[in-house]
């Protein structure tokens, strides 16, 4: 029998998170935001809403953002999970969308801006040319409360020319 | 050379840590700490019978249950303080009836969301498990909502306050009723703001850990005033202040709903981790945030005034009620700013404000960036433009009449301000501002523009919006700073960040003050461990009051650095400059005698070991020295370090002038602004490129205000919408590009000549969309925020009226 | 905002799903696929199934596939793999018109589309594509298949003709004859909300490009999608759609309420105008396809 069941103990899940395979015993109500940042530590992802709507902590689960307050982790066994700390440069300082935001200051607070970097990581993979139009509605389904999104737009664009750009 | 730091667009030091996934936010911090739900009032208005907690003992996970009646039995073990109501934070006189809530409901819930069970438990999962499993017993009483439902007082919110008054507060210059009934044409007009919220992305939190062997206890919060919540725990827990150290980690925003305190968690929390001898954590969630924390803006007005035929104000009298919510731990701070900045860049004339602060069932209300002003900017504003309408004048013209002109600056508006203080604008340019909107927006030419649209089947509309902010309030802040030996400078501040950059703006300050590259400086906000004397953050008030401070502390460090270097360098104090972090004979150049701040932080300190490298330079055989003098100088104290405050005699005010160009759809009622404009003036700008993102970030929660969230009460008490789903705060897509031009009038009464920038932004939203909806309609608008329905409903009104 | 605890199931093939299903029938069993509408339920104790079957794990359920008769989408195929499916988008294209306002491309990436049919939000996009398509959904139970008809699918708010045991494998959106085009024009608050009115519309031209029949589906104005026949709206030979005619129709069909966000009247008149605009872009892409037939 292939049923996989969960009562109130857990349930071994593997994920591999940003490269590193992890297998964790969870319980199957886990949330995924909740496995990746207690569980793995990995505190980037940000819980803004709990119900799906803000954003804050959209990972890319096989290349694919989503969210992960929607998730529940073992509903994932087997899957590759990329969050904020994934989109680093190899030497773990700012990757280019990152670097983008920094550059066009589309960052106050910060709490939102780990979701609008995955977002935006993937968006760029399928559009790596966008027009500013485009740059608005990639990041449209992200609240922030701080920036007015002007120069979260700006920091669209200006990632799409650092991965443009030979790295030196 | 050194290149001025003040004044340039520098990148933020804040941000390669925040970007990268390596902020510490509240709730990234104690993931082994027991957390804490609450069992929360399902109803608005109710007594509280009885708590059955029996079905909750066997979750799995419980650690403790705890209600009212814990909290008073812990009094009389204890002495603490948990179980009285929480403190009235503003006293005023006029408040006559101020009630404040307690941190567990004493029998009594009075809003939807009242906290009347803490429970404690592994994690956050089985916390709610328990919380569900808890019965409440309530005998209900009838719900007080909306200020109509208050001001007629059929049913009391609090039995001993009648009228469901708190305050009632008049402030006036001069006759107004006399000179409005005098004046050729009068009008009068009501006025509403609905309720919004700060909605910060991350909502309150608070971890505490005590130390029984050291008996002291650590609480981070995510607050916006770290010094006054220690005070307020310390009494709370009958614990020494001295135990108590509360520091602020990353805070994802706040826009004031923060700067209350202390809320009942940041109460409940560390005494629970007291009681229970482990960590203890709450991390509030979206639901708690929309129900527990505070909202503001609702307010009616009611408005009388008498003007001249060229559209001068000959005296103006206001009236309008409060909703203040269940209690009103913040005072009438909010009113009060309504009151008072209402009369924005005019002369009113004679001017009359009355206000009432109500209770109601709901939610409490406390400030929310802006505070109060976004309500006065729609008053007034909206009166500006009936006057205009009334006397078929151009809406820029009736203003331009009625400014405060820059010769009569500083200007006294002959009434007190939120800080007690004299209501004295101190500079601004207010034509200068008009022309540069105009020139902006392209004000004289709109009315083409808007008959061309008309001729294609378009309806397009143009508004504009004036306000003054007073920034700054005070009564002071204050900075340490202290060069290590190796050069680094080490900047402290007690007031706490939420996101703008204040790391970087201090910095910038620092850098140029002290003479030192920016690189070397690091700044820590909000942390009591490292300085315990501050307000907090609100009020567009850290670049004047703790900018300032640190700019002082910084000339002080500098002056101490230059004696003792004089005395390495043998050169008189006045010959010397301090040029990246070099002490050198000024004329001299790069390679003249000079002696780097490390080495000066040294020289500071005498000492007997010499623990490092350097420290050997400072020992007491190291160099020849005067025998007869005390190794440290009368009057000088160890260290390259000093600490100093500032303190204003009153607010600055800032200034501004938005203009929004709306298109409305003639079909479904949508509405789109095309084109958002802003012309500011915050006094000498440290850092641009922060200063822009805050008026983005202001004119984006203005738009929200205006066109998207409200907080929608049933008359049962019940928030309708009390998730992100339904309460509208806008996306990119509802967001327009915002054009910005400065107008810079530096303020006379700081070290650095700056004004407040973090709120300006959202102030005249409302008004200015308002009256660009009613330009493209030709229709009055009263009420805002409006939505398409309401808009359709409106043009419904008009029809029938018109017909 | 925790979800309760419930007990986890992962089988490996709609039998085992529907065994599952069924024997925990009483314990408020409830499928998991994108989950995109149930986790928050859950979060907010809303919803509290004591058994998930998660079916995420079930092979052969990830398809989208056109048919002679339209496109059958499987039960895990999510909405963004749904719209961007090349093949469907050139049989179907109101399924992309559709799609593309469907919350936000994040929450299109888990959603699945049969899923969302299931849960029968009065305000969801493909209740009424479904609808005005005249599809089905195909259901597997303890007691073998059945294939239901969208009309008789939707059975009120949040209801639908769905059995507990029951997994929804695949819904086939038909085809609608040739010379026909399609739009969907909604208006919601804030762009990816739930509309407060949004209509699908259907406009089929004969070689002549006269109009031959219309028809719309309509969402946010009644306890499921509606759906509106303009066939009596369309006059004679070389004409179009008349819009007081329309406008009749849609009236009499719909049945909407005040909300927070809009009132009943407001959608009521939204109704009439966005039929309005979508049927004017569906006549317009209709003749497009006779045009490049020709």
């Amino acid at each position: 029998m292939s049923d996989v069941v969960s009562t109130g103990s857990t349930t071994r899940v593997s994920l591999t998170v940003n490269g590193v395979r992890h297998d964790l015993d969870l319980p199957a109500r886990r949330l995924l935001s909740d496995a990746l940042r207690h569980d793995l530590r990995l505190t980037g992802t940000h819980v803004g809403c709990e119900h799906g709507v803000c954003g804050a902590c959209t990972v890319l689960v096989d290349g694919a953002p989503m969210r992960s307050c929607l998730l529940f982790a073992v509903s994932l066994d087997g899957a590759e999970i990329t969050t904020v700390e994934g989109c680093r440069s190899a030497d773990g300082g700012m990757g280019p969308v990152q670097q983008a935001f920094h550059e066009c200051h589309a960052l106050q607070c910060g709490f939102c801006t780990p979701g609008f970097i995955t977002t935006i990581t993937a968006f760029l993979d399928d559009n790596p040319a966008p027009t500013r139009d485009e740059a608005r509605e990639a990041v449209s389904g992200n609240l922030c409360r701080c920036t007015g999104y002007v120069n979260i737009v700006s920091a669209v664009e200006r990632a799409a020319e650092l991965r443009r750009e030979p790295t030196p | 050379m050194t290149t001025r730091m003040v004044g340039e667009p520098v990148k933020r030091v804040e941000d390669p840590r925040l970007v990268t996934g390596n902020g510490r936010y509240l709730d990234d911090l104690g993931h082994d700490a027991f957390e804490v739900a609450f069992v929360r009032s399902p109803h608005a208005h109710a007594r509280v019978v009885d708590v059955d907690v029996t079905d909750a003992l066997d979750v799995e996970g419980l650690v403790a249950i705890y209600t009212y009646e814990d909290l008073v039995a812990d009094e009389e073990e204890h002495g603490t303080r948990v179980a009285q109501a929480l403190p009235l934070l503003i006293p005023h006189p006029t408040l006559t009836h101020g009630r404040t809530q307690h941190a567990l409901a004493n029998g009594e819930v009075n809003h939807v969301g009242e906290a009347i069970v803490m429970v404690v438990a592994s994690d956050r999962y089985a916390a709610e498990d328990a919380v569900e499993r808890i019965r409440v017993d309530y005998e209900f009483l009838t719900p007080i909502v909306g200020v109509e439902a208050a001001r007629a007082a059929e049913h009391l919110v609090h039995d001993d306050v009648p009228g469901n008054v708190a305050a009632r507060m008049v402030q006036e210059t001069g006759d107004a009723d006399a000179a409005i009934d005098a004046a050729p044409h009068r009008l009068e007009l009501d006025l509403a703001i609905e309720r919004s919220a700060s909605m910060p992305m991350e909502g309150k939190g608070v971890h505490a850990r005590w130390d029984a062997d050291d008996e002291s206890l650590t609480v981070h919060t995510s607050t916006q005033t770290s010094t006054s919540v220690r005070q307020a725990v310390a009494a709370k827990l009958n614990l020494p202040v001295d135990r108590v150290e509360v520091v602020t980690p990353d805070v994802g925003g706040g826009f004031g709903v923060k700067i209350v305190h202390p809320w009942p968690e940041e109460v409940l929390v560390p005494w629970a981790a007291l009681r229970l001898g482990r960590p203890v954590k709450w991390t509030e969630d979206r639901r708690e945030h929309f129900v527990s924390s505070a909202h503001e803006r609702g307010q009616l007005h009611h408005v009388r005034v008498g003007y001249d035929d060229e559209g001068r104000l000959l005296g103006l009298s206001v009236k309008f009620w409060h909703d203040h919510g269940a209690y009103i731990p913040y005072g009438l701070i909010v009113p009060i700013i309504t009151s008072t900045q209402l009369l924005g860049p005019y002369k009113p004339g004679a001017y009359r404000v009355e206000f009432e602060s109500l209770y109601t069932n709901t939610v409490i209300v406390t400030p929310y960036r802006g505070a109060g002003r976004p309500q006065g900017c729609f008053v007034m504003e909206r009166t500006m433009d009936a006057i205009a309408a009334d006397l078929g004048l151009d809406r820029a013209l009736v203003r331009e009449r009625n400014f405060i002109q820059p010769d009569e600056m500083p200007y006294d508006q002959g009434l007190i301000f939120q800080d007690g203080r004299q209501l004295l604008y101190d500079s601004g340019d207010f034509p200068g501002s008009l022309a540069k909107l105009k020139e902006l927006v392209g004000w004289d030419d709109f009315a083409a523009y808007r008959e061309q649209a008309r001729a294609e089947g378009r309806r397009v509309g143009i508004g504009m919006a004036c306000y003054v902010e007073g920034t700054g309030v005070g009564p002071y802040e204050g900075g340490h700073i202290r060069v290590e030996t190796d050069g680094t400078v080490v900047v402290s501040t007690g007031l706490t960040t939420q996101g703008q950059g204040h790391q970087t703006m201090l910095a910038q300050i620092v850098a140029d003050e002290l003479g030192v590259p920016f690189e070397r400086i690091r700044v820590t906000t909000g942390d009591t461990r490292r300085f315990k004397y501050a307000v907090g953050t609100f009020a567009s008030r850290t670049a004047v009051m703790s900018g300032s401070a640190v700019a002082v502390t910084a000339r002080a460090v500098r002056e101490k650095a230059l004696r003792i270097a004089s005395d390495a360098l043998e050169a008189a104090v006045e010959d010397l400059e301090i040029v990246d972090g070099n002490v050198r004979v000024k004329g001299t150049g790069e390679n003249g005698a000079s002696v780097d701040l490390g080495a000066v932080a040294v020289l500071s300190n005498p000492l007997r070991y010499a623990f490092d490298e350097a420290a050997k330079r400072a020992t007491q055989f190291a160099a020849p020295a005067d025998p007869d003098k005390p190794p440290v100088a009368e009057g000088e104290s160890p260290g390259l370090e000093a600490s100093q405050f500032y303190s204003p005699p009153r607010s600055t005010f800032a200034n501004g002038m938005h203009a929004v160009v709306v298109e409305t759809d003639p079909d479904t009622a949508d509405i789109k602004v095309l084109r958002y404009c802003v012309v500011h003036d915050c006094g000498t700008l440290i850092n641009p490129m922060i200063v822009e993102g805050q008026i983005h970030g202001g004119v984006a929660q203005g738009v929200g205000g205006a066109l998207y969230e409200r907080m929608e009460y049933a008359p049962d008490g019940q928030l309708l919408n009390a998730s992100f789903m339904d309460f509208l705060m806008p996306y990119a897509s509802e967001v327009p590009e915002v054009e910005i031009d400065h107008l810079v009038t530096p303020s006379p009464l700081n070290p650095l000549g700056v004004k407040g920038a973090g709120e300006a932004g959202v102030i005249p939203g409302a008004a200015a969309i308002a009256a660009a909806i009613e330009d493209a309609e030709g229709i009055t608008i009263r009420r805002m925020p409006i939505s398409p329905s309401e808009l359709f409903h409106l043009r419904l009104e008009n029809q029938e009226a018109g017909s | 905002m925790k979800p309760p605890a419930f007990t986890y199931h992962r089988p490996a093939t709609v039998q085992e799903a529907v065994q599952l299903l069924d024997a925990h029938a009483g314990e408020g069993a409830k499928v998991l696929a994108g989950g995109q509408s149930l986790v928050p339920l859950m979060s907010m104790r809303l919803a509290a199934p004591g058994h998930l079957v998660d079916i995420n794990h079930v092979a052969g359920l990830d398809t989208v596939e056109v048919t002679s008769t339209g496109v059958r989408v499987g039960a895990l195929a999510r909405h963004s793999r749904v719209e961007h499916d090349a093949a469907a988008f050139a049989a179907l294209p109101l399924l992309r018109q559709a799609l593309g306002q469907v919350a936000h491309p994040t929450i299109r990436n888990r959603g699945t589309t049969v899923g969302s049919l299931v849960h029968g939000d009065p305000a969801a996009e493909m209740t009424a594509v479904l609808a005005v398509l005249d599809g089905e959904v195909e259901l597997v139970g303890p007691h073998g298949s059945r294939s239901v008809g969208a009309a008789d699918f939707f059975v009120g708010p949040m209801e639908t003709e769905h059995a507990d045991a029951e997994v929804a494998v695949a819904a086939t959106f038909r085809r609608p004859p040739a010379g026909t085009g399609s739009a969907f024009v909604e208006l919601a608050r804030r762009h990816g909300d739930y509309a407060m009115c949004g209509v699908a519309a259907l406009v089929t031209v004969d070689a002549d490009l006269a109009v031959t029949g219309a028809r719309v589906g309509l969402i946010s104005v009644g306890a499921g999608p509606v759906v509106v026949d303009l066939g009596p709206a369309v006059s004679g030979s070389g004409g179009g759609v008349d819009t007081p005619r329309a406008r009749e129709l849609v009236d009499a069909a719909i049945d909407p309420e005040d909300d927070i966000h809009a009132t009943a009247t407001y959608r009521r008149h939204l109704a009439h105008v966005l039929t309005e605009r979508a049927v004017a872009q569906a006549h317009e892409a209709a003749r497009g396809t006779r045009r490049s037939a020709a």
